[in-house]
């Protein structure tokens, strides 16, 4: 039971999406609909359990008095306050939660990603070495397109634009083909092995 | 320790405040050095401006804050290009947390063309899913979204009479930071059903898509804050793009003096200890 | 007044993180966990009003479209994993939901990742109109576009020949998968600038908006 129902679910969501898309009429159509659906209403749940989980963890840790407890009570209350303001007034525009989202959370979200700019430059001077002809290749086409990608190359060599333009349309374009290529090989291999019940890892854990 | 050396191991936090100052300088004195326009983003542009007024684009913000100076500014000056030439918007998202931006720059656009929400634009909200939500809308958008992004009922919108499937909408631009994005969009909507897709995408991610440009999957790709730029030029707006080029390109420039500098470091301490 | 307040609660947050740059401190920690905190509300509200409430509620108890009752059940099933002994019941809703991935990425990456470029690789390996172009106005830019179309020929099979591990990269077959760890290097140089440029990019977007919207200095 707990294994063998949920490889026959898996077996058979999977092969109706399969056959709906070469047999596109009655029942492959009404099936893929319905699914499509109730697809979307259990990834609300899925998310609802790890929202479930973080606050049940950190509820423990104000609980157990644990190392750094007092943050837990920063994000709890950051959590109840905005949670209530957007069950209570809504989520539209000019609404509290509206306000929330464009001064708390936009401003944290854009700048712990801003961050990365300073240890990428960092990255470059400290850990960025040319130590073989492979990574020499690499580092000169990151310098091209680097200076080509931005209006000062233009002053550098008024050729420089189209020389970018060519090594992405080209030869980055024919490497990322190739990876592209590896990977939906891949990923088709692995989504049959999975439908076919060959791969079970999802289904690990108690 | 020698000098070279000691340059090689210097502290972090120099580096930061270089970068910083490589920022900070140009933003505050703006250079004002041109931008020219690249190829994929001239095709986006063309495949937007080819659409006749009336015609119907759904625009889907697959972005969030994190990626915002990048993909906001193509958001903004996409919505306007759309506008100006009377084309109908219906704007939803594989992220939750694009909605509200892309709601935003549709409200401010709509404002100086005098658009109206329900009848020209509307926002059609979030759901969970990405390929599985794309699949679902190509065949019945009104089943997959019955509500906009606030809850209200879709049905009755002046805007949405007509709209059936993907069936009914002539172009989809999907303005992506990652997965779900512009792939799924390319594997679905024109993969399966060989409606026309265009892409604005962040930086990180726009080399990888130059394949599906190249094989015509793709109707033009804007990729960056660069691209948001060049497209701001070709729909003449001044907008956050534009002005961030000068703070670009002197940072790109002080990135690859620390490159080249590094390595040279490297190559005088290997040579000395050989 | 609203917009002032929020103005000035944005750019506290905002240097409260970048305090980090300097070393880890209490403003960022408090930054940090008030972040978590603030997603996972917004993202609970959000999957309620776009998703829950039009997709389910409405339709199972207000409109009476009973075949609801399984994705209900099965949400419920998902959430028993927080309860240890019973956890084992949601594997039931995950097996569905691995399951349709698996469906539709099965053919769509088939379709759109593979055959369609391979299909787009299937070009003349010599474009007569590129070179004509190359020989009447000879140039770097109009040699460059007369090789494209081989190199990126080459480039793709060179790139897949690396790619498969199965026989070990000697002799002929090993020289053809070198020439494709080139084409890959190029490909990821040109990543790696991208990066870059899209780092900066996001540093620019925070300093834009303490710089003009904050400090109004811009």
């Amino acid at each position: 039971m707990k294994n063998q129902v949920p490889l026959l679910i898996t077996f058979i969501a999977g092969f109706v999406m399969v056959l709906q898309y070469f047999i596109p009429h009655w029942p492959f159509s009404d099936l893929q609909g319905l699914f499509n659906n109730w697809f979307l209403i259990i990834m609300v749940f899925a998310m609802i359990l790890g929202i479930g989980n973080l606050l049940k963890l950190h509820l423990g840790k104000l609980q157990k008095k644990a190392s750094g407890w007092w943050y837990s009570i920063v994000l709890i209350t950051g959590f109840a306050i905005v949670f209530g303001a957007g069950m209570i007034w809504g989520v539209e525009s000019g609404s509290p939660f509206d306000w929330f989202y464009f001064n708390v959370n936009l401003p944290m979200s854009s700048t712990m990603f801003a961050l990365l700019a300073f240890f990428v430059a960092s990255a470059s001077y400290r850990a960025f070495r040319a130590r073989t002809p492979e990574a020499t290749l690499l580092l000169i086409s990151a310098i091209i397109v680097m200076l080509s990608r931005v209006p000062l190359g233009n002053y550098v060599w008024d050729k420089l634009p189209l020389v970018g333009d060519w090594i992405m349309g080209s030869p980055n374009m024919a490497g990322q083909r190739a990876i592209m290529i590896g990977i939906a090989l891949g990923v088709v291999s692995t989504s049959l092995r999975i439908l076919l019940g060959i791969e079970r890892t999802y289904l690990s854990g108690k | 320790m020698k000098l070279t050396e000691r340059l090689e191991r210097i502290d972090r936090r120099v580096i930061f405040l270089i970068i910083f100052l490589a920022v900070a300088g140009p933003l505050i004195m703006p250079i004002g050095l041109k931008i020219e326009v690249s190829e994929p983003v001239q095709i986006f542009y063309d495949a937007v401006n080819d659409l006749l007024p009336g015609s119907r684009v759904l625009v889907s913000a697959d972005y969030d804050p994190a990626s915002m100076p990048e993909v906001y500014p193509m958001n903004e000056a996409l919505v306007h290009h759309l506008f100006s030439k009377d084309i109908q918007i219906i704007g939803l998202g594989l992220w939750p947390q694009g909605i509200p931006l892309n709601q935003a720059a549709m409200e401010r656009a709509a404002q100086v063309h005098g658009k109206e929400y329900g009848k020209d634009f509307v926002n059609l909200g979030y759901k969970a899913g990405g390929i599985v939500v794309i699949s679902a809308l190509a065949e019945n958008i009104l089943q997959t979204f019955p509500a906009d992004y606030a809850g209200r009922p879709i049905a009755e919108l002046e805007i949405m009479k007509g709209v059936r499937n993907l069936d009914n909408i002539d172009l989809i631009v999907s303005l992506s930071a990652g997965d779900p994005g512009v792939r799924e969009w390319i594997m679905i909507a024109q993969g399966r059903y060989r409606k026309r897709v265009s892409g604005g995408v962040t930086a990180v991610s726009a080399p990888a898509f130059y394949p599906y440009l190249n094989a015509g999957q793709l109707k033009g790709l804007i990729g960056g804050m660069k691209g948001a730029a060049e497209y701001e030029k070709l729909v003449e707006r001044s907008g956050t793009a534009s002005r961030g080029m000068d703070a670009q390109s002197i940072a790109h420039g002080v990135i690859i003096f620390f490159i080249v500098i590094a390595n040279v470091f490297y190559l005088i301490g290997r040579r000395s200890r050989k | 007044m609203a917009g002032t307040i929020g103005t000035w609660f944005a750019a506290l947050l905002t240097l409260f993180i970048l305090s980090f740059l300097y070393r880890d401190n209490p403003f960022y920690k408090f930054a940090e966990y008030l972040f978590v905190g603030v997603s996972a509300a917004y993202w609970a509200v959000y999957n309620y009003y776009n998703i829950l409430r039009p997709n389910l509620i409405l339709p199972l108890f207000f409109h009476g479209q009973l075949v609801n009752i399984i994705p209900l059940v099965l949400g419920i099933m998902m959430i028993m994993r927080l309860a240890p002994k019973i956890g084992w019941i949601s594997r039931w809703p995950l097996a569905f939901i691995v399951g349709t991935y698996s469906g539709y990425y099965l053919i769509t990456y088939l379709q759109s990742n593979a055959l369609d470029q391979v299909q787009a690789t299937l070009m003349s390996f010599i474009e007569i109109s590129a070179w004509r172009e190359f020989f009447a106005r000879p140039g770097l830019i109009a040699f460059l576009d007369a090789i494209s179309v081989p190199l990126i020929i080459v480039g793709v099979v060179t790139g897949i020949i690396y790619f498969f591990f199965s026989r070990e990269h000697k002799g002929v077959f090993g020289g053809f998968a070198r020439i494709g760890i080139w084409f890959l290097m190029v490909a990821f140089g040109a990543s790696f600038g991208y990066t870059i440029m899209a780092r900066i990019s996001l540093l620019i977007g925070r300093l834009f908006f303490l710089l003009h919207d904050w400090l109004r200095i811009i």
